[in-house]
């Protein structure tokens, strides 16, 4: 299936978490947060939570601003 | 200096500096140093992997309090969701509300603000929202239980000061909340001249990240605000037309 992954899209087998996804930018989870089409996934649930084709995520930190 | 008071937490330093436009992580670790600051803006933006160093870790290293902002939104769903990913993020629920209504002025659209504050609000965010020198949606904003209020002086990174003091004074006149001037900020004298007119605190970044030596900059701003805050609490002399002898007219 394809998800997009902060914009771009990525190949991934069926049943790809969101934590594989995350670890395909990142190996730290502190001090980032996903959402899936819009919604806040908890880092508690991000093992947990499967991907579903065409599912937008997007992975965010803090960066310079304001 | 007496303490700022935010949503019970207190500040002994009013000013809030904000991390954009710094050429450098270490500039700005400086320019935070010399400003003294104890609560500082950051951005949420897309996870970068080739990114080196991250602006969390200086605002860690020196022990000051992140205030996560929604730059970059236009609509009070985006707000919405950027709040919550920084709540998620930063495990904080304070959030600086930026919603903006154009790239070109980069104004703060009043009716997404405040549709966003009300939401915000109603999820247990501590809620400082940016807006125009408007005393009205400043008391809107207070009533619908908004931490602070955040009048602009001047367009986001523009320097030209406080271009409406006399609209700031009416919001301070009306405030029960503190009230941050952020935005517009030139130089130390805009920065004083807020404090003198009544203002809680001032936030600025791009006049010290941008000032071509970030750290004096800074220096100076400290210096700025602290000077405009004991010249408010001293209560200053009123403007006469004419002259006042100051010392005895008679031999």
């Amino acid at each position: 299936m394809i998800v997009m992954i902060n914009g771009t899209a990525h190949e991934v087998p069926d049943g790809t978490t969101v934590a594989q996804a995350v670890r395909t930018l990142t190996t730290a989870t502190a001090g980032v947060a996903v959402a899936v089409n819009d919604e806040v996934v908890t880092r508690g649930s991000w093992e947990t939570t499967a991907l579903s084709d065409s599912d937008r995520v997007e992975v965010l930190t803090a960066v310079q601003g304001g | 200096m007496d303490e700022l008071t935010i949503a019970g937490e207190s500040f002994s330093s009013r000013l809030i500096m904000g991390t954009g436009g710094a050429p450098s992580l270490d500039v700005l670790d400086q320019a935070l140093e010399a400003s003294g600051t104890e609560l500082t803006t950051v951005a949420m933006r897309r996870l970068d992997p080739a990114a080196r160093g991250s602006v969390l870790d200086v605002l860690r290293k020196r022990d000051i309090k992140v205030l996560p902002n929604t730059a970059g939104c236009f609509t009070a769903g985006e707000a919405l969701l950027t709040a919550r990913l920084a709540r998620e993020a930063l495990g904080t629920n304070w959030v600086k509300l930026e919603v903006i209504s154009d790239e070109r002025t980069l104004l703060p659209d009043p009716i997404e603000t405040f549709d966003a504050a009300e939401r915000l609000v109603a999820e247990g965010f501590v809620v400082l929202p940016y807006i125009g020198d408007d005393p009205a949606l400043a008391r809107r904003l207070e009533q619908a239980g908004c931490a602070a209020v955040m009048p602009l002086g001047a367009p986001i990174g523009s320097g030209l000061g406080i271009r409406n003091p006399h609209n700031i004074e009416l919001i301070v006149e009306a405030a029960s909340v503190p009230v941050i001037l952020d935005a517009g900020i030139g130089t130390a004298s805009d920065a004083a001249l807020a404090m003198e007119l009544g203002c809680d605190a001032v936030l600025l970044a791009t006049a010290v990240t941008r000032a071509q030596r970030p750290d004096t900059m800074a220096a100076a701003m400290r210096a700025a605000v602290e000077a405009g805050r004991l010249a408010r609490l001293a209560g200053r002399i009123p403007r006469r037309r004419y002259a006042e002898a100051s010392s005895p007219m008679t031999p």
